[in-house]
């Protein structure tokens, strides 16, 4: 890849270095934390605890639920796209909307499909679109949050420009908090891997309470967030 | 614009803060809000077993973090650059003004959209940019409402339009951008988000601030609510984000404790809408993302506080939990601190960051009462870092005014003589004679006048506690 630049390092670093009364430092460990209380959150808890844990999340955070066992996926997405109004509908490029056998559902609706050799052509049709549709790639309990590991293809503005995101959620990736993401990314990291350039963790529609400390929900990203949850995948 | 805002002296400030009563109401009702909102969200959530450990936790990172800065930012310059980002240390605002001003003239760039950050508005960023002949657009709704309204600063770190009301918005929309509907929230916001979605679309560069960088991956981390640093750094081909040094972590488990602390702090949410990591990618191919990233770490004024007593000053993550809990912010709002950092942390942090000279009264400020330290997630020494403020003002740093210099060193030598001190004190009763009425001075001359404008000041009683004491001893002993 190609390297990028760094300016003024080093008389920068040497002032720190000087403030703190030491010559700088270019090894350091990490020490063991004495408070780790994260990890003690919903510690144990069941993948059904979780999941009722998750429900009660997305409440305060105004995002809708629906459950489905994923043989009746299909046909659950089909009613939902109806109750949010239908129309364009913006998806990524991933494979798991095959393997969730949703291909036919997209099919039959108008569907643009993320395609990079369209260029700003895709962005156009996201901001267009009343609907985004993406798959959850971590979830967590504690929030009622989806965790996206955007790239090319599974682009950031599906989840972003559209009026309504619907975020499909198999239980078995709800993790009691924002903690058990962080290590997954934080594995990756040191295993040398690259991560995404997009790491975006949503817990429902944007808002803002900037009038009066008023609640405003839907304010740059979608207005609407509902997440269908597969109970058996 | 500066950290600085406005020019009248201090007491004047604060005066205007006090005749303003919907600001004082607003103040009150927002603090009341945001205060019983992040006690839920804290001491209040069983689930999180015991808030003490996690701000034991918060403490202990920024402690480690601070003490090995070097080490982190050097680590951070290489993972960040090694994906292709451009690393730009500057010691000085003009400097970080100067390299962002060179980054957007040679892409030939004029719309620059910008989602909220403090540090830019620290360094006077937007000027910088208009003075290169940008256009620079900013999209948090509080921001976007000040700026139409000419400019106008904020008055609290995390809700900067906090001083106006719903009805003032509307006449701004409705006079800077012909807005017709009414003033109810939703319509307003509605309106925002039509007229900033184009702005976004059209941008040319991105500028985003940074709640925390991520040392070992080369990461920035965006908490927010509007979806508008999501925008910011999705559209627009070139992106810069502009850090405070000291905002970075060790890795993302140090993340994960630190966006908890803040969201959970700042707001009383688990987690804000949006916490989004950005990491350059450059040959990632996308369609939808920056194709150019620039981060700028700023100085400015931070590194004095290493090494020295303030150095936990730089703990701070911006969540504004003390602000939210200091009675003296309650009644004077954010604009009578003068700065762009109000509240205790502001107190604190603008007299390191701008000198004693242009901040050295903010520290008095304060009651002192520690709420701001013991609503602080990461166990800052918030009014004890004031104290210490009051003694190098006092001691001569800055501008503390002659007559307050010499009042202290005439009690110095007063307290220190015992023969000076009990003349002083027998006479006191006469020299204040005047001014009392019914065992209380109500118009107190020279440095007593700011506080008996606003509350009475006992007399001094002729008798003295030491003569009291000594007849109560006799009595006793004759009684026995």
């Amino acid at each position: 890849m190609t390297q990028g630049t760094i300016h003024n390092r080093e008389a920068f670093l040497d002032n720190i270095a000087n403030k703190l009364g030491r010559e700088r430092r270019t090894k350091v460990s990490k020490p063991s934390w004495n408070y780790r209380p994260q990890w003690e959150v919903f510690k144990g808890d069941s993948q059904d605890e979780l999941l009722a844990t998750f429900k009660k999340a997305c409440e305060p955070v105004h995002t809708s639920v629906k459950e489905t066992k994923a043989e009746a996926l299909p046909s659950a997405l089909a009613e939902l796209l109806t109750t949010y109004g239908g129309g364009s509908i913006v998806v990524g490029q991933d494979p798991r909307f095959h393997d969730f056998g949703l291909q036919e559902v997209l099919d039959q609706n108008e569907t643009h499909i993320w395609d990079t050799d369209l260029g700003a052509l895709n962005i156009d049709k996201a901001k267009e679109a009343n609907i985004g549709i993406s798959f959850s790639d971590i979830s967590l309990a504690e929030s009622g949050t989806a965790v996206f590991f955007n790239d090319k293809y599974k682009a950031r503005s599906i989840s972003l420009l559209p009026i309504t995101s619907i975020v499909i959620v198999p239980k078995s990736i709800i993790v009691p908090r924002i903690t058990q993401a962080m290590k997954v990314i934080q594995d990756r990291v040191q295993a040398g891997e690259m991560i995404e350039p997009y790491i975006n963790m949503v817990s429902g529609p944007s808002n803002s309470a900037d009038i009066e400390m008023n609640l405003v929900v839907g304010v740059h990203g979608p207005i609407k967030v509902a997440y269908l949850i597969v109970l058996d995948r | 614009m500066p950290m600085k805002i406005g020019t009248e002296p201090f007491f004047d400030r604060v005066d205007k803060g006090l005749q303003d009563q919907f600001m004082r109401q607003a103040m009150v009702s927002a603090q009341d809000s945001l205060r019983e909102r992040k006690l839920k969200a804290t001491t209040g959530d069983r689930s999180l077993i015991d808030w003490e450990l996690w701000r034991n936790a918060g403490e202990e990172i920024r402690r480690h973090t601070l003490e090995n800065l070097d080490y982190y930012l050097q680590q951070l310059s290489e993972t960040y650059s090694a994906r292709g980002g451009h690393v730009y240390f500057a010691a000085t605002a003009e400097e970080a003004n100067q390299y962002i001003q060179e980054v957007v003239k040679k892409k030939g760039a004029k719309k620059v959209v910008k989602a909220k950050s403090m540090v830019t508005e620290e360094i006077g960023l937007n000027e910088a940019l208009e003075a290169v002949g940008c256009d620079v657009l900013e999209s948090d709704l509080a921001e976007y409402i000040l700026q139409l309204d000419d400019h106008d600063r904020p008055s609290h770190i995390v809700v900067p339009s906090l001083h106006k009301n719903k009805e003032q918005i509307r006449d701004t929309f409705r006079e800077k951008r012909g807005y017709t509907k009414t003033e109810k929230p939703e319509e307003l916001a509605a309106f925002a988000r039509e007229e900033l979605r184009e702005a976004f679309l059209n941008a040319d560069v991105g500028i985003t601030g940074c709640n925390f960088a991520v040392a070992d991956s080369g990461s920035i981390a965006l908490v927010t609510n509007e979806g508008n640093a999501n925008m910011v750094t999705t559209l627009p081909e070139t992106q810069i984000t502009v850090m405070g040094m000291e905002r970075i972590v060790p890795s993302w488990e140090e993340l994960d404790v630190l966006v908890t602390l803040l969201c959970r702090s700042a707001v009383g949410q688990k987690l804000t809408t949006y916490v989004t990591g950005l990491t350059p990618d450059i040959e990632a191919g996308s369609v939808d993302s920056p194709r150019d990233y620039h981060l700028v770490i700023v100085d400015a004024g931070r590194s004095k506080a290493l090494g020295t007593e303030f150095q936990s000053a730089l703990h701070c993550i911006r969540c504004a939990a003390c602000v939210n809990v200091c009675p003296v912010y309650r009644h004077i709002g954010g604009h009578s601190y003068g700065s762009i950092y109000q509240g205790p942390i502001g107190a604190v942090l603008s007299p390191i960051l701008g000198g004693y000279e242009e901040y050295g009264e903010l520290p008095y400020a304060s009651s002192l009462c520690a709420a701001c330290t013991e609503a602080c997630p990461v166990k800052i020494p918030l009014h004890e870092h004031l104290i210490r403020h009051r003694q190098h003002y006092v001691a001569g740093a800055g501008k503390a005014k002659s007559g307050e210099k010499l009042s202290m060193k005439a009690f110095a030598i007063g307290a220190s003589h015992p023969s000076l001190f009990q003349m002083a004190k027998k006479m006191a009763p006469t020299m204040l004679k005047p001014f009392t009425k019914d065992e209380n001075i109500s118009k107190g001359p020279g440095p007593m006048k700011p506080w008996t404008e606003i509350r009475d000041f006992p007399a001094p009683s002729r008798d003295d506690f030491r003569k009291w004491f000594e007849d109560h001893k006799r009595k006793e002993a004759n009684l026995k």
